[in-house]
């Protein structure tokens, strides 16, 4: 019995399956590390888009006045920044987007983590939220000039009003996907409300909390141009209905590019501080 | 076999559990948890609780711990010094805190009972060492192993200073290695500073290697059956305390009980 063990002879019209680096993942080693390869993908594609429209538009496909090339929108831009009018235009929409954006951010999360954390505070709120929040924020604006007049508190009130129930919902949300055992061990550690509201509530419904606070930017940079359409003197939304009444397009797309400029940094700068204070999520 | 150890004869009482039931109601029917179940557990005593699934340990060990009331009877617990919390427990499930790192983690009751900082951190660093994390204290419980994390539970649950331990089967989730690993360090810490520990469990060995008594439950709704005076010599060693040939004889008339009530806890889920 004491053989050595020899293993069979593969048939011969059996195939043979290789897998070397490359079979599985379907990409072979290449001289471009994957991220290498993504960053210029990642850069390649809006400038691909941007020389695309371009010849599409000096080789007169589409209407220029419509749909203005990017060279025109630079010349446009340049000719708005040097005045000094764009950066007026920017502040002004800057500082009413981050005022209503704090006005509404702040109480949305802490009557958010309230209805979370105390099932009373749930029971009174949630019919409230439930019945305002399909309302339009915008068919609030006309309200919002009557009772506080053409200015920035209207606009900045506006704002707030999209802010706050994106956050709000939220963070709710966010506090009862908490798991139980972590209430059971805050409790049975002899956690008082206000420590459970600190170190349960708040740190495991920051994840949420920050999609609402990342909805709610966005809602902000959207309602500011209608927002801006009336009782302005500045503002990148101001800008767009100005360049309608002069009917000067090419500004226009100005502001559209300053919006969405503004909506990507905004965007940046929520995710690093996520990044920053979620840490535990990343590692 | 039943035979009891002298000195915890002349220990005072730590827990009296006399006749707690407790019935849960939903909308249609109630259900009956525990029946008149009464014990008296004792100062530095290392109680375990066993009984078929569904039998109402975990139940009665959350009453114990104030996560739930019972329905009728009365516990009676002695809380020598106020300056430290009663009871603390370690949880079956996962229950370090994602967003804590280990350092964070155990010394979470510290801080909610305001220790200062510089006491709270040499108690956090000393069972961050006797649990072995030692080098992890700033990594996240996401970063560990399922064993680990446990591990940062008895350690919260530790360094808490409890005069009561309640410990819901805390290495039932882990694998058999790190189990038997974690069993002898909690054989060992616990030889060290004799709290009195109610410690739940499914498997009779680990009832037999850690416990002074084990308290067997009636399946649902838990009665108490028996209770088992374990007289195997201390220190123990789980490695060795198998071989003990006492130990065999405890299994086969433990497990010749609990045999009977696991039967009926299946006949009553067939239904």
């Amino acid at each position: 019995m004491a053989q050595a063990f020899e293993p069979p002879a593969m048939p011969a019209n059996a195939h043979q399956v290789v897998r070397a680096p490359g079979a599985v993942t379907g990409i072979k080693q290449s001289r471009l590390s994957k991220a290498t390869r993504d960053r210029i993908l990642q850069i390649g594609s809006p400038l691909g888009l941007l020389a695309l429209w371009e010849v599409i538009v000096l080789a007169g496909m589409v209407n220029s006045r419509f749909l203005p090339a990017p060279t025109q929108i630079i010349g446009s831009f340049w000719n708005l920044a040097s005045t000094g009018l764009l950066y007026l235009d920017l502040k002004a929409s800057l500082y009413r987007i981050l005022m209503g954006f704090v006005i509404g951010v702040v109480p949305g999360m802490v009557i958010g983590l309230s209805m979370g954390l105390f099932p009373i505070v749930r029971t009174i709120f949630d019919p409230v939220v439930s019945a305002t929040y399909p309302i339009p924020k915008l068919a609030l604006l006309p309200l919002f000039m009557l009772i506080f007049g053409l200015g920035n508190l209207e606009m900045i009130l506006v704002i707030a009003s999209g802010a706050i129930y994106l956050v709000l919902i939220n963070t709710a949300a966010g506090v009862l996907e908490i798991s139980q055992i972590y209430w059971d061990v805050a409790k049975d550690l002899g956690a008082s409300w206000w420590d459970r509201f600190t170190t349960v509530a708040l740190p495991g419904a920051l994840p949420l909390i920050f999609t609402g606070l990342k909805l709610s930017i966005g809602m902000a940079v959207l309602l500011i141009v209608a927002a801006e359409s009336d009782g302005a003197n500045h503002g990148v939304g101001f800008l767009i209905w100005r360049a309608y009444d002069i009917y000067d397009i090419k500004q226009m797309y100005v502001a559209f590019v300053l919006l969405s400029l503004m909506g990507y940094v905004f965007t940046v700068v929520l995710n690093e501080i996520e990044r920053w204070l979620v840490k535990w999520r990343n590692v | 076999m039943v035979t009891s150890l002298i000195n915890s004869e002349k220990r005072q009482v730590s827990i009296q559990v006399k006749n707690i039931s407790k019935r849960f109601k939903t909308r249609k029917n109630i259900t009956e948890a525990l029946t008149n179940v009464s014990v008296d557990v004792k100062e530095g005593e290392f109680f375990c609780i066993v009984g078929p699934s569904g039998c109402g340990k975990t139940t009665l060990l959350r009453i114990l711990a104030g996560l739930e009331e019972q329905t009728d009877g009365e516990i009676i617990l002695s809380w020598h010094n106020p300056e430290r919390p009663l009871s603390t427990m370690v949880f079956q499930e996962q229950s370090a805190y994602p967003w804590l790192t280990v350092e964070q983690n155990v010394e979470y009751g510290l801080r909610l009972r305001k220790v200062p900082k510089s006491m709270r951190r040499q108690i956090t660093q000393e069972w961050i060492e006797k649990v072995g994390l030692q080098g992890f204290e700033h990594h996240y419980p996401g970063q560990l192993s399922g064993g680990m994390k446990q591990r940062v539970a008895i350690a919260r649950a530790f360094a808490n200073d409890p005069e009561i331990l309640l410990m819901d089967e805390p290495f039932a989730n882990l694998d058999e290695q790190t189990k038997i690993l974690m069993q002898q360090e909690l054989i060992h810490i616990w030889e060290g500073n004799r709290k009195t520990v109610v410690f739940i469990t499914h498997s009779i060995d680990e009832a037999i290697m850690m416990g002074d008594r084990i308290m067997m439950l009636t399946a649902h709704p838990g009665r108490v059956k028996q209770v088992f005076d374990i007289d195997l010599p201390r220190p123990r060693n789980i490695a060795e305390i198998r071989a003990n040939p006492h130990f065999a004889e405890l299994f086969t008339g433990i497990w010749g009980l609990l045999k009977i009530e696991v039967e009926n806890a299946r006949i009553q889920n067939g239904h």
